[in-house]
């Protein structure tokens, strides 16, 4: 359960103060499949930030699984991170200099895993997202649509129960943004937890529910 | 995967950054290793040529003047060798070299010459009770150029008498002053004879423009043979190190010797102590300011590679790397890159030094493998040290901003 109370958040830029978010409330049960909608500047990204443990709030409180997120020390947010979120990105934020392997592996040597597990793990991984014979290939080989599955395959290596995904389909092709989508999907029905960012309705209304920002909070 | 293979993947996969970074660390540390290592070169020259001004300090008896001794000892009081065995057999640091000395009046045919005993260093190695806590095995500090490799290996016999130390020479053996042997047409290997006794030359000593000019050089124990004295000695030369000789080393020659006068020569003292410091000051600047320039330099480049690796750090941060973990990610690098280059600019240095020394200096200056164990010690150290502002820096970048589209 993620539990978002009266989130606000503001920032000053050339003396003058703009407030992106302003008291937003939520409540997202385990297992929920919960799409952001809205307009460029609404706080869609920001909220997902906040919910992620990477921004904090100027105003509120946000609780996951009953810890009080921005309560925890810096290093105690991180750990929850590991355990608990796995982040999609838009551009897929592969590291350009390791492999698609290594990439998967990267969380897990965060954990603590060893070099055996992690590469078991991993390989596990990209076999299951599809490209098992691509595990040695640098992300500037891949197509984007295999950069986005490697992001996939490296956002699942710690089994989280919630996935953040800023609009994972933003830079593929139809047939490729279905494919992912529908990775999402069975991914819920593994019981995760799921957020999505997006500005395709279609895919917002595939959602067991919908929030839509508006600008300016 | 570790943090070390991710900081070995970053730097092999991006080989034109390895070799910009490298650059800046190999450069420095060559440049501290060729100075730092044509300086200890430049020192030990020195330290040979203040060597060669003779002894700085002279333990005399007590009734005899500095004047007399410079009148070729010929005084007429005596001191026990055994004084000799008592210095080398003391805990007293900074006794570099000692040459106890005996001189008698003697004639070669017609000619007046003064007849000087030395004890040849292998004297002293070989008495078993000199053993370990003889001078020769002490740690050798200024003043002391037994050590100059690549120097001393050509030294030829005829200037030993001048550094006080002779490596060996036989009883019936005699090194000949210059002014001696252009009086009597001596040559190397001629035989002479003084006191009845037979002599081979062993070498003829080039001008001193001394008193060593008018003497001939023999073993200590044959001219006390000569002199039917017994075991004694005019006076004992010592080279002290200067720095010792600044920390009371006199008063303690004088409470070991309290029946021998102690006396130090001003002048060679006080060169000694001016040169050596002059030489340390000297390398002690370059050694600073070129850790600061290599600082200054490793700084900037990490701080370029943090700011080209934000969205990176973003990501790690999202993965749940906390600030430590990317602290060390930096810290790792900089050791590993310290590391690296330290070797390479020990090996360049060494070249420089090698290379450059003889012109520099006029000496030959060769690698000093413990510059080495230095270069592997503090340059990974001092490149971790100036990567820890940049490293707290990527340990604070803000994910939400490098990651913009999230």
């Amino acid at each position: 359960m993620i539990k978002a109370d009266k989130l606000s958040k503001s920032y000053e830029k050339n003396g003058k103060q703009i407030t992106v978010i302003d008291s937003f409330s939520l409540r997202i049960p385990a297992g929920d499949f919960l799409t952001i909608v809205g307009p460029s500047g609404s706080g869609k990204s920001t909220l997902l930030l906040m919910l992620g443990g990477m921004l904090t709030p100027s105003r509120g409180r946000i609780e996951i699984e009953n810890d009080s997120l921005y309560d925890l020390t810096i290093e105690q947010r991180a750990q929850l991170r590991q355990k608990k979120i796995g982040f999609v990105f838009q551009t897929f934020h592969l590291v350009p200099y390791l492999t698609a392997l290594q990439n998967v592996q990267l969380p897990l040597m965060l954990t603590g895993h060893s070099a055996e597990e992690q590469r078991i793990k991993a390989e596990h991984l990209l076999e299951r997202v599809g490209l098992k014979d691509r595990m040695g290939h640098h992300p500037s080989e891949l197509s984007v649509g295999q950069q986005q599955r490697v992001a996939l395959a490296r956002m699942l290596a710690n089994d989280p129960a919630i996935i953040l995904a800023d609009e994972p389909t933003g830079n593929l092709d139809p047939e490729t943004a279905g494919e992912v989508i529908d990775f999402l999907f069975e991914l819920n029905q593994e019981n995760r937890t799921i957020v999505l960012v997006t500005h395709d309705h279609k895919i917002a209304n595939k959602a067991k529910r919908t929030v839509s920002l508006s600008s300016g909070g | 995967m570790k943090w070390s293979s991710l900081v070995l993947h970053e730097l092999t996969q991006r080989k034109k950054r390895l070799f910009a970074s490298l650059c800046v660390i190999v450069l420095a540390v060559a440049v501290v290793v060729a100075i730092y290592n044509i300086s200890i070169y430049s020192e030990k020259a020195v330290s040979r040529e203040l060597d060669a001004l003779g002894a700085n300090i002279l333990i005399l008896p007590m009734e005899t003047t500095v004047s007399d001794y410079y009148k070729a000892d010929l005084h007429v009081q005596e001191l026990p060798e055994e004084y000799v065995t008592l210095l080398t057999t003391s805990n007293l640091e900074g006794l570099d070299n000692l040459s106890p000395k005996f001189s008698i009046p003697t004639k070669i045919g017609d000619q007046d010459v003064t007849l000087t005993g030395i004890l040849p260093k292998n004297e002293f190695q070989g008495k078993a009770s000199w053993q370990g806590a003889g001078i020769f095995s002490r740690p050798k500090v200024c003043g002391s150029v037994n050590d100059i490799f690549g120097l001393n290996e050509k030294a030829p016999k005829e200037t030993l008498v001048r550094k006080r130390v002779i490596e060996t020479l036989e009883k019936d053996e005699v090194l000949v002053g210059a002014d001696v042997a252009r009086k009597l047409h001596l040559q190397t290997d001629q035989e002479i004879a003084m006191l009845d006794k037979a002599f081979k030359v062993v070498a003829v000593l080039p001008q001193t423009g001394t008193v060593d000019d008018s003497r001939v050089f023999a073993h200590l124990h044959t001219v006390q043979d000569m002199a039917g004295k017994g075991a004694v000695v005019n006076a004992i030369e010592v080279i002290g190190c200067c720095e010792q000789v600044m920390k009371g080393l006199v008063a303690k020659l004088n409470h070991l010797l309290p029946e021998a006068q102690v006396v130090t020569i001003a002048q060679v003292i006080d060169t000694q102590i001016k040169a050596n410091q002059l030489m340390k000051h000297l390398s002690l600047l370059f050694l600073v300011i070129m850790t600061l320039v290599a600082g200054a330099g490793i700084a900037n480049d990490m701080y370029y590679n943090v700011n080209e690796r934000k969205k990176e750090i973003g990501i790690l941060i999202a993965l749940g790397a906390t600030p430590q973990s990317v602290l060390k990610l930096f810290i790792y690098k900089a050791l590993f890159l310290g590391l690296i280059g330290g070797v390479l600019g020990f090996v360049m240095g060494s070249l420089i030094a090698a290379i450059a020394g003889p012109f520099i200096a006029g000496i030959p200056v060769l690698p000093i493998p413990f510059l080495l164990v230095g270069v592997l010690l503090i340059t990974p150290l001092a490149a971790a040290a100036a990567s820890y502002f940049p490293a707290r820096y990527a340990s604070k970048v803000d994910p939400s901003v490098s990651l913009q589209e999230i």
